[in-house]
């Protein structure tokens, strides 16, 4: 029997499935600030119109597909901030594009709030958070 | 390591290992898995025969993934599993090995002449033995057209199975346990029911009594093999049926079995059977 | 790199102003940068750090990614057209490759 033997790796693998919220570092605050800050310049920033659609819980945080909308925007950018690199992408859309929404595949690292935040046409900004649980499966190779 | 530590660790595997019954236990068998709004699958049948009293319905993996997940496999331009069959199409026209051939230069399209193997494998030979797809693969390589045997978990192998298994999508697996077939079909049985490792599960343990239940965060299906190869998202990428195998035994602590080996063959063809009735899901996408 | 292939899915034609869905989606392992291989040695980052889609030469989308784009990155929007024409798609790789596709539409 080659497989009996336990690393402490493994055994704190195992052990973090069961760790359902972390907190976010400060780290990863600032991080967000500094992204939110280069976006916007510092002007100020509305709740509501951006929309956005994911899980509530997500299987697999290697693929976690979300949908960001904000009718009337110019440039959306998404942020995790949970993530140890929050940035995952921002998107301007040009004269032919037929909405401001786009859909894509994201990695969230673990249970976290998803930030979409848009600059409208009148140069304002609006944001958006999401919740998205991440349970960790990982049994059967 | 000492072993007093191993102890510990042991324990700490088998209380992380219980079942739980939280949040959403069912699985959603309302759904219906249509793929590219044309092709209805059947994810769910009564159980053949040999399983009478064993389950009550035999049930697709599909059912137990969660809504994400199971429609990225809805749609072949979005199941990224798409990307590797296109990798074996190419690989299946392309010539390779000292005797200047390609798949295709025998077989011709492999529309027509894989239609339906995924179905029936793993069948047995007319020496004797019980061949997986791999090595129906692999013999061609070798005797036919002079080239390297691919490996049985590398990345062309798994790309040409999932171009292959596409063929028979949609048709019901149908693999034969009579006959010569039979003392393999004993063997994987027993393999299935043996409790395994550390932990003393078998597959059935996880698989058969506790499907429907969660696992730590992992909601436990039937353990059923009609979606193999698959792409998983775990990997972002394909894994082969004996790679599924691989862990499952290795997570009961125990020694696993060799991917491709005799006993995994024999598993893979008591598995299949269990499954009897349910639609060919290759290539699906599971978490 | 020879593994890395895009895909697109655009309807054949449209009408004018008429919205319709593009899909798209390349073979890329979008290496984060973050992970570690089995010897504990970083993995250097390497992923599809832009993405554009242009009609007959104009904006339709320009999108920056970042490593928490998913593998094969996955990029479905919406796009209109006055004309017949093509579509134009770009994906810049970290490594300095650019890979190219063009889908011709028919004004419906
Ligand atoms: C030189 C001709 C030749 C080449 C090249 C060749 N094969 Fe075959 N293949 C055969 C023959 C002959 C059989 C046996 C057919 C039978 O027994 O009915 C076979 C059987 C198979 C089978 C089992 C089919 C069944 O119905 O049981 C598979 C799968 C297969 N080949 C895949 C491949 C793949 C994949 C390649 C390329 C990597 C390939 N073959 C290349 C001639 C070839
Ligand atoms: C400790 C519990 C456990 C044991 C024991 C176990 N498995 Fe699994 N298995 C899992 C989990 C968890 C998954 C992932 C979720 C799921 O599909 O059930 C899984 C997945 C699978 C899958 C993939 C199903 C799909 O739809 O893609 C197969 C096939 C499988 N197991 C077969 C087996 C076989 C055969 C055995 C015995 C050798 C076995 N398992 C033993 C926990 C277990």
């Amino acid at each position: 029997m080659q497989d009996m033997t336990y690393t402490r790796r493994e055994t704190l693998v195992i052990g973090a499935g069961g760790i359902a919220l972390l907190a976010v570092t400060p780290a990863m605050a600032s991080a967000v600030e500094e992204a939110v800050a280069a976006f916007t310049g510092g002007a100020a920033v509305t709740d509501g119109g951006v929309e956005i659609t994911a899980p509530e819980i997500a299987e697999n945080g290697n693929v976690v597909p979300i949908e960001v909308s904000a009718p009337g925007a110019e440039e959306i950018m998404v942020l995790a901030t949970g993530n140890p690199s929050p940035p995952v992408c921002s998107v301007s859309f040009g004269p032919g594009s037929a909405s401001q929404r786009l859909s894509t595949r994201i990695r969230l690292a673990r249970t976290q709030d998803v930030l979409a935040m848009a600059r409208m046409s009148d140069g304002s900004f609006v944001q958006a958070t999401r919740a998205v649980k991440v349970t960790i499966g990982g049994c059967g190779g | 390591m000492t072993f007093r530590a191993k102890k510990v660790a042991v324990l700490a595997v088998a209380t992380s290992f219980a079942f739980g019954n939280t949040a959403v236990a069912e699985p959603d068998l309302d759904a219906v898995l249509v793929i590219n709004d044309e092709l209805e699958m059947v994810t769910m049948v009564d159980p053949p025969a040999h399983l009478e009293g064993a389950l009550d319905k035999v049930i697709s993996g599909w059912h137990f993934r969660d809504a994400a997940t199971r429609k990225l496999e809805t749609d072949d331009f979005e199941n990224p599993a798409f990307i590797h069959v296109e990798q074996g199409l190419t690989a299946w026209e392309t010539v390779e090995g000292s005797e200047g051939e390609s798949c295709a230069s025998c077989h011709g399209s492999i529309e027509e002449s894989m239609k339906g193997l995924r179905a029936v494998l793993p069948k047995v030979t007319a020496d004797g033995e019980l061949w997986s797809m791999e090595n129906y693969i692999n013999d061609c390589r070798e005797n036919r057209m002079g080239a390297e045997p691919w490996g049985w978990n590398t990345g062309p192998m798994r790309d040409m199975t999932a171009a292959i298994a596409l063929q028979s999508r949609g048709m019901p697996v149908n693999v034969a346990i009579d006959g010569p077939a039979q003392p393999y079909w004993e063997q994987g049985k027993e393999l299935y029911y043996k409790r395994h490792g550390l932990l003393d599960l078998s597959c059935a343990s996880c698989h058969e009594e506790n499907n429907g239940n969660y696992i730590r965060a992992d909601h436990l299906s039937q353990g059923q093999i009609n979606g193999f190869p698959v792409y998983r998202l775990k990997q972002s990428n394909m894994i082969s049926l004996h790679n599924r195998f691989f862990g499952c035994v290795r997570d009961t602590r125990a020694e696993s079995y060799e991917r491709g080996g005799p006993e995994f063959r024999a598993l893979e063809l008591y598995v299949a059977s269990r499954g009897n009735g349910l639609s060919v899901e290759a290539p699906s996408v599971r978490n | 790199m020879a593994d890395v292939k895009p895909r697109v899915k655009i309807p054949s034609s449209a009408s004018a102003g008429e919205a319709f869905t593009v899909k798209t989606l390349i073979s890329h392992p979008m290496e984060s940068g973050l992970r570690k291989d089995a010897d504990g040695n970083a993995i250097p980052r390497r992923i599809i750090n832009r993405f554009t889609c242009e009609f007959n030469g104009a904006n339709v989308l320009d999108m920056e990614l970042h490593g928490a784009v998913s593998a094969n990155p996955y990029i479905e929007f919406e796009a209109q057209i006055d004309a017949a024409g093509e579509f134009t798609f770009t994906w810049y790789d970290d490594d300095g490759s650019v890979y190219t596709t063009t889908n011709a539409i028919d004004l419906a």
